[in-house]
């Protein structure tokens, strides 16, 4: 480990505002609501006690507030705000047009279910309603990844003029303290530079330019198509920029992983005869679960959108049997997740199935992951 | 070109450069050319979606000599208060202009504005109150006045159009606490350029409320904008005026105003031609409050 790097104990908000503030974005706004509270607390208050030098806006609505990091992003300017639930669905035809105004967002969904009925608690519902808006979408399983996937968040929506979510469970991460390094400014510095977007890009009365034009079918489908191409490509990139930003920061606890290229990390055997296949915290569970276990892998998304197809065909076609966890359910038809995966895998021969679990906050123990293990010989869509 | 971005050529020293294709007499876009003479160019321009956004950036062409961005609908307010905060972070003193029309401001937008005059950013809101959604094809707005037929308040036989009384804007603004507020119509173009020139020296969040006739919506001909625009001020339906720090100016240009009838306002347009002596009575009778009130 390198000289001053300090682990500390921290609560997962306290350690995405910490690594914000020292991103050190132009313009921060943000509307209240559990469970992202403490991430836009902390922001007030360090901007309050003068450690941070944001421009901090006080909105009226979760709408107003991606609206407001919209216009500051279009003037050139590194943004953040942060939500959750029923406040990420009111924002929805904003992060759409943040994306299409190709924009270089950045905001935290501590996830949470949308209602109705209300809940207050976590699953992936929220994050899966803004599946389609081409935004870069990662989950984190931990607070080291949350504060890491940030910092590579930050990198590549700069980069490739595309708008990013980092997912992060809410209550189970927001609220929970773990063991965290918190990069310093230089640390970030080497890895993240200052947001200099080429003159002419964006709102400046030294070089005008006409953001969000009306586009005819002639030019909007190709708008589109350049998009997907983007995010695409930033499959290609993804896993050096992973690489690079962990030779600068450690984490606390190394993982013992078999293959990680930042788009994914998997653990477990060679040649798994099941693979489980999930996002977010669970991976925890899962991994617990599996301690022990000498036929059955896992496979962890990081990085949701784009997907990262190749990484899961190099280790799906070799086993027998597929489990996708997750926590979120498109009714009527299958998990969004497990879409994904299936939609990657058209030359697999096994078994694939569907587990839903963790709606509005339900538990997930280390029996219920055996559960899903044993009935994974069955095709099949299940409720846990 | 690149990014979907939309880059337009130097040809013209307008800030509005001709070519956008507006209906011919269009009376927004003659108001727009009217509050762009008071504009310098450290300006950046916001539009909410509507006829100004469509009929000036079909891409990849933009009559804009200005930066100018649209996002949504109703969110013109808070895409500005975000351009300001971004601004104040580089230490710029560039001026923030917002253009909505009626649908923007006085329906889908409003709370999104609210917010913007209480956070009491520097931005000058302007509206251009053609008096229903033109752009989606004249559908009643809570700016549509009482009597109006619309093709969602048709008028019929057991209907006389819209039955709302128009939504009184500028009382808004004014409760907000704004140091400028302002109302004139396309008719006037140098209270128009005034009135944008005060509101940009005003510290603070500003509103300017423009009446731009529209020719299919008032069902007008092409050479009837400015006659709508001052019969409007004319019969003391649509006063110029303007308050400063909340306060009723008396500097306005409707000095020697001799009140016509309303029925010289409303017999021009189409759109009130459906109308009974009866009701034509209370519009007068809105008007005559008008004078009143404002000591017209």
């Amino acid at each position: 480990m390198k000289k001053n790097i300090k682990t500390q104990f921290l609560e997962g908000s306290n350690a995405v505002s910490l690594t914000i503030a020292n991103i050190q974005p132009d313009v921060v706004s943000a509307y209240p609501i559990t469970p992202q509270t403490h991430i836009v607390e902390d922001l007030a208050k360090f901007k309050a006690q003068g450690k941070a030098n944001y421009e901090y806006l006080r909105a009226e609505s979760e709408f107003a507030a991606a609206s407001i990091v919209v216009g500051a992003s279009a003037t050139g300017s590194r943004v953040y705000s942060a939500t959750s639930s029923q406040g990420l669905v009111l924002m929805m035809e904003v992060l759409y047009n943040a994306s299409g105004l190709r924009l270089p967002v950045v905001m935290t969904v501590a996830n949470r279910a949308v209602g109705g009925p209300i809940s207050i608690w976590n699953d992936h519902s929220d994050a899966m309603a803004m599946r389609d808006a081409s935004w870069t979408m990662f989950f984190a399983e931990n607070h080291q990844e949350a504060v890491d996937l940030h910092i590579i968040a930050y990198k590549l929506a700069e980069e490739f003029n595309l708008p990013a979510t980092v997912n992060i469970d809410g209550f189970i991460l927001t609220h929970s303290f773990e063991n965290v390094i918190i990069p310093s400014k230089s640390d970030i510095k080497k890895f993240l530079p200052s947001y200099k977007p080429a003159l002419g890009t964006y709102l400046n009365p030294k070089k005008p330019v006409t953001l969000g034009a009306f586009f005819t079918p002639e030019h909007f489908w190709l708008e589109k198509k350049r998009i997907d191409e983007d995010l695409k490509h930033i499959i290609t990139v993804f896993p050096k920029y992973y690489k690079d930003w962990k030779n600068i920061l450690p984490s606390p606890i190394s993982v013992k992983a078999c293959l990680d290229d930042g788009l994914t990390e998997y653990c477990g055997p060679k040649n798994p005869s099941t693979l489980l296949v999930a996002m977010g915290s669970v991976v925890g569970t899962i991994k617990e679960t599996l301690r022990h276990n000498k036929n059955v892998g896992i496979l962890k998304i990081r990085s949701y959108r784009p997907f990262p197809k190749k990484s899961l065909q190099k280790i799906a076609y070799q086993c027998k049997h597929i489990a996708v966890i997750e926590k979120a359910m498109s009714s009527g038809a299958y998990g969004p997740l497990y879409s994904d995966v299936a939609a990657s895998l058209p030359h697999f021969k096994g078994i694939t199935s569907n587990h839903i679990v963790g709606l509005g906050g339900r538990d997930i123990n280390i029996k219920t992951i055996q559960n899903i293990i044993k009935s994974a010989k069955r095709a099949q869509i299940k409720f846990w | 070109m690149e990014l979907g971005k939309t880059y337009m050529s130097k040809y013209s020293k307008q800030k509005l450069s001709p070519g956008h294709n507006a209906c011919a007499g269009c009376g927004q876009l003659s108001a727009v050319q009217s509050v762009m003479r008071a504009l310098n160019d450290d300006t950046i321009l916001i539009s909410a979606t509507g006829c100004l956004e469509v009929t000036t950036t079909a891409h990849p062409q933009s009559a804009w000599q200005l930066p100018w961005i649209h996002s949504l609908f109703e969110n013109a307010a808070a895409i500005a208060s975000g351009i300001k905060a971004a601004l104040n972070k580089k230490k710029k003193k560039t001026k923030v202009v917002i253009q909505a029309g009626d649908g923007a401001t006085y329906d889908i937008g409003l709370g999104l504005i609210s917010g913007m005059w209480e956070r009491g950013e520097d931005i000058l809101y302007i509206c251009y109150d053609t008096e229903a959604y033109s752009n989606t094809g004249i559908q009643a707005s809570g700016s549509t006045p009482w009597g109006a037929n619309t093709v969602t308040t048709p008028a019929g036989e057991k209907s006389f159009g819209s039955s709302q009384v128009k939504k009184d804007m500028l009382k808004i603004a004014l409760a907000h606490g704004l140091n400028y507020v302002a109302q004139s119509t396309t008719a006037f173009p140098d209270d128009i350029t005034n009135k944008v020139k005060k509101a940009l020296a005003t510290p603070g969040p500003s509103y300017i409320q423009i009446l731009s006739p529209c020719i299919p919506g008032w069902k007008i001909k092409t050479n009837q904008a400015g006659q709508g625009g001052r019969l409007a001020v004319q019969t003391g339906l649509y006063p110029l005026l303007e308050y400063v720090n909340g306060i009723l100016s008396t500097s306005s240009i409707n000095q020697n105003f001799k009140a016509l009838p309303v029925s010289a306002y409303l017999s021009l347009q189409g759109r009130f031609k459906h109308l009974s002596q009866k009701e034509i009575s209370n519009i007068q009778a809105l008007a005559n409050k008008n004078i009143k009130l404002f000591k017209l």
